[in-house]
């Protein structure tokens, strides 16, 4: 029931704030969003989507911070082992 | 599948589990809140990658799970009326009442239906305006923008058939309780990622502080939870005590405000009963009184139902981290999964549930998930 899954925005329905859905692709399935709750997101993003409500919007660079984290790791570990 | 697939890696989960080794001097316990991040521990295999020292308890963040008896009772009351269409998440179906559940008042012809949203409920108000439409409104921090949502759509939409059954808690007065329990061994939590995706993390500050325990934000996927695991083990070991964020590609400091605005426009902070722990002050959210009229505990009267939970049943100390499931006396011969005192059989891994069959304890002690 907690769970939330990254999709992307293929399209938006303009409309009030309350009502504003739009199109999300989850790897290939398709449904309609709210996104009454991410007013800056636009096509093309990743939202963070809990039962039928976007709640965030992916931040890319963010995102990639646990690879970067590993690969800093093993810089120093390299670094270690030549010394 | 973009933000999903690279976060199950195994090369990078193995990088992870070999430093969580290489930091780890001696044992600690951690507390992941959230139901979900049990359900990725377990079916990763993530609590066998660690160190013997590390130990993981799974702690109270299912909202199925500390859903009270009573309400249950309430659910199944207002579901058995002929004029109401009830609508759930399909977790609840399965949860006991005192005498049946959700599903056995499906069988005896009452009309209860499975929803992915809490908007697909005001949508059959609005095809079934000779029916009253309840939603079954359970959920922590997580689903109530998409509650909140849900009423306040109806009022817009003046869709006056639509109530909800509130049984929605609140993550950081649970924290508060397991800590402050004089048996507690936790030592730092995982908090959980979707509920300060929409809360943001501020209020953990306080908690972190008072009570001398690491708190990291973790995401759901493997990496996820290994990196949030690394990250906190590296704070006791270094004896720091902060609150850190492992899954800011979601989750800001501030949170979801746009969320938030509605949330404590709709809701308001009242008392819950917790199943198995009792009441927890300030723990929970009710409808304010700009929303009253959607309020089914008010509307169908059953605000006056009230059970207790069975004596011996345990579910309340599983839920704090301070017993196992089997530590119960009623494990595996009162409570079972088909005939269970407590829903935490739900949630149970199968060779726990093998345990039962075979006598045998495949690793020592079962798990519980969610």
């Amino acid at each position: 029931m907690c769970l939330a899954v990254p999709g992307k925005i293929e399209s938006i329905d303009a409309a009030d704030a309350t009502f504003r859905t739009g199109r999300v692709n989850f790897g290939g399935i398709v449904k309609t969003v709210n996104l009454a709750y991410v007013p800056e997101a636009k096509v093309g993003d990743y939202v963070v989507v809990h039962v039928g409500f976007a709640l965030s919007i992916v931040d890319e660079e963010e995102a990639h911070q646990v690879f970067a984290f590993l690969r800093e790791a093993g810089e120093l570990e390299e670094l270690e082992a030549a010394a | 599948m973009k933000y999903v697939d690279e976060y199950r890696d195994r090369e990078a989960a193995e990088y992870f589990r070999d430093a969580i080794h290489k930091i780890v001097t001696r044992p600690w316990t951690l507390m992941e809140v959230c139901g979900g991040q049990t359900h990725s521990i377990v079916k990763y295999g993530i609590d066998e990658m660690l160190p013997g020292e590390v130990e993981l308890v799974h702690g109270p963040g299912c909202p199925v799970c500390v859903t009270p008896l009573e309400l249950i009772d309430k659910a199944i009351t207002i579901a058995s009326r002929p004029d109401v269409i009830f609508c759930s998440f399909g977790d609840m179906l399965r949860v006991p009442g005192s005498d049946k559940d959700l599903f056995m008042v499906k069988s005896e012809g009452g009309d209860v239906r499975i929803v992915y949203s809490p908007l697909d409920a005001v949508k059959i108000a609005q095809e079934s305006p000779d029916k009253e439409v309840v939603f079954f409104a359970v959920g922590f921090e997580t689903t109530a923008p998409a509650n909140a949502m849900a009423v306040h759509q109806a009022k817009e939409l003046g869709v006056n058939n639509f109530s909800i059954l509130v049984s929605h808690v609140l993550v950081p007065p649970a924290i508060e309780a397991v800590m402050s329990s004089p048996q507690c061994r936790v030592q730092a939590f995982l908090a959980a990622g979707h509920v300060c995706t929409v809360m943001g993390y501020n209020e953990y500050l306080p908690l972190a502080e008072k009570y001398k325990v690491p708190i990291v934000v973790t995401g759901f996927e493997p990496l996820d939870i290994l990196q949030g695991i690394y990250m906190t083990v590296k704070q006791l070991e270094e004896g720091r005590h902060e609150v850190e964020n492992q899954y800011a590609r979601s989750v800001r400091r501030e949170g979801n405000p746009a969320a938030q605005d509605l949330v404590s426009r709709v809701f308001r902070v009242v008392p819950r009963k917790w199943r198995g722990v009792g009441e927890i002050p300030a723990s929970g959210l009710g409808l304010t009184g700009e929303y009253a009229a959607y309020d089914a505990e008010t509307k169908f009267s059953v605000g006056n139902i009230a059970v207790n939970e069975p004596e011996e049943c345990i579910s309340g100390l599983v839920l704090q981290g301070i017993k196992k499931p089997n530590e119960c006396p009623a494990f595996g011969t009162r409570c079972t999964p088909s005939t269970r005192l407590a829903r935490r059989w739900f949630r149970m891994r199968a060779p726990a549930r093998r345990t039962i069959a075979t006598g045998a304890m495949p690793h020592g002690r079962p798990e519980v998930l969610r």
